[in-house]
């Protein structure tokens, strides 16, 4: 077992509900780390609209989904928070009055005096292709991520899709496939061009295939697989044999785990009391488009303020022994040294 | 203000009005047609607000762009009248447009 991380706070979720947070946490000194379940900051800013311009954040007239998150993780850089990407937080428990224990899906194992939820719509999850039949090859021979190359050696493979990680695990697999095939709805692929010529070079030379339609059925059985159908836009099948299938449909917003930590939900949000926005369980919090109270709104700006409330409770829990003064930046000396611009 | 028609995979029919300008994605929403869940809000960056454009319709609607042909990769069971809701702008000319809504977004 790894060691455990102690830290005053964990939050779950780092866009830009999370990464504020860090800021309004930072300036009560309360020491943070971050978990998502995306392998890059941001959250929906990153992953759903990143060129896209967002005019609603107040005294910017415009931004774009990516540089807003540049732009808070500029504001965050004096707090030194940890980033935990790529990871899910699976269980909370309680430890303590509060003191939590913490683990993620990578098992980690962290101890926080409290626990911030700003997961926005849930957890980014891989989407799963309506194929009939699908569900016993999951995790079996079915696939939406590639944890070790090796499970695929010497194996017949189907990757689906005509994005980055289609193409990129196209070229990865097909020097230790025995044969790989690529499965895309159409001759034309959003990949990288690089990626896009090397595919095409490798179908060029007859060292892997590329069939232009959809995958319509499934054959196997005991959860593995043996074939594939693949239907083109006329409507003509070809079956291919294969061992695993691969399929890069882009993510999806789940809630995922947020629903088994004994939290009072409503219609899949997080309740939360509006003065401290802290849960029904002492010491955790939920911040942005997680949670629900009269009269929310879903904004980026709200989860900032529901942030800066949070952080004054959450003072509570991690410096019980200290007071807290309420202090502006404009003109706190000990903020502007925190910030180190004093 | 031009009417629109959804018609549900499982044969729900809803026939709204539509504002001018609006898009088709946002008038079902606002309309509570559920197959159309519109994740990122109208951005084009998800693809689960795919409809079917009713053959009678397709030619007047058009074809996708580029970027929402790219986005139409991460959808399933993608047709030849394929398109984002969210991409079709409602106007005069789209009054009585009939689409077709999938069983699956996705999600």
């Amino acid at each position: 077992m790894s060691d455990t991380i102690k830290t005053d706070v964990l939050i779950i979720g780092a866009g830009p509900v999370g990464l504020f947070a860090v800021f309004e946490l930072g300036l009560l000194d309360i020491k943070t780390h971050l978990v998502d379940i995306l392998d890059k900051v941001g959250g929906q800013c990153a992953e759903l609209y990143p060129e896209k311009p967002i005019y609603d954040i107040p005294g910017i007239p415009l931004i774009t989904g990516h540089g807003l998150s540049e732009a808070l993780m500029e504001q965050i850089k004096p707090f030194h928070p940890t980033f935990h990407l790529g990871e899910m937080v699976t269980t909370i428990e309680n430890i303590g009055d509060p003191l939590f224990r913490v683990t993620t899906d990578a098992g980690k194992t962290f101890e926080c005096k409290s626990v911030v939820i700003a997961a926005g719509g849930g957890s980014f999850q891989p989407k799963r292709p309506p194929i009939a039949g699908i569900e016993p090859y999951e995790d079996k021979s079915v696939f939406y991520a590639v944890r070790k190359m090796e499970n695929f050696r010497g194996k017949d493979v189907i990757v689906v899709g005509g994005g980055d990680s289609a193409l990129d695990w196209t070229l990865n697999l097909q020097p230790i496939a025995k044969r790989l095939t690529l499965v895309h709805r159409r001759d034309d692929f959003r990949g990288a061009p690089d990626s896009v010529n090397k595919m095409r070079a490798l179908v060029a030379a007859g060292s892997m295939d590329l069939r232009i339609g959809q995958v319509s059925e499934l054959e196997g059985s005991d959860g593995q697989l043996t074939a594939a159908s693949i239907k083109d836009k006329d409507g003509a099948v070809t079956r291919v044999a294969c061992d695993a299938m691969l399929p890069f449909f882009g993510l999806t917003m789940k809630l995922g785990p947020v629903a088994d930590w004994g939290i009072e939900m409503h219609d899949e949000l997080v309740k939360v009391d509006v003065s401290t926005f802290e849960t029904n369980r002492p010491g955790i919090f939920a911040i942005g488009d997680i949670n629900t109270y009269p009269g929310k709104l879903k904004l980026i700006l709200s989860g900032f303020h529901e942030g800066a409330l949070m952080a004054q409770r959450v003072h509570h829990y991690v410096h019980p022994e200290k007071r807290l003064v309420f202090q502006y930046t404009t003109s706190s000396t000990s903020l502007q040294k925190k910030l180190g611009v004093a | 203000m031009p009417k629109i028609t959804f018609i549900e995979h499982d044969g729900t029919v809803h026939t709204v009005e539509a504002e001018l300008g609006a898009t088709v994605m946002e008038t079902a929403l606002k309309n509570d047609v559920s197959s159309i869940v519109a994740e990122c809000g109208g951005g084009c960056t998800c693809a689960t607000c795919m409809v079917y454009v009713d053959d009678a319709w397709s030619a007047i609607v058009g074809p996708p762009s580029s970027d929402e042909e790219y986005q139409l990769d991460s959808a399933f069971e993608v047709k030849p009248t394929s398109r984002l809701a969210c991409q079709i702008k409602v106007t005069e000319a789209l009054d009585g447009l009939i689409v077709h809504t999938p069983a699956y977004q996705g999600r």
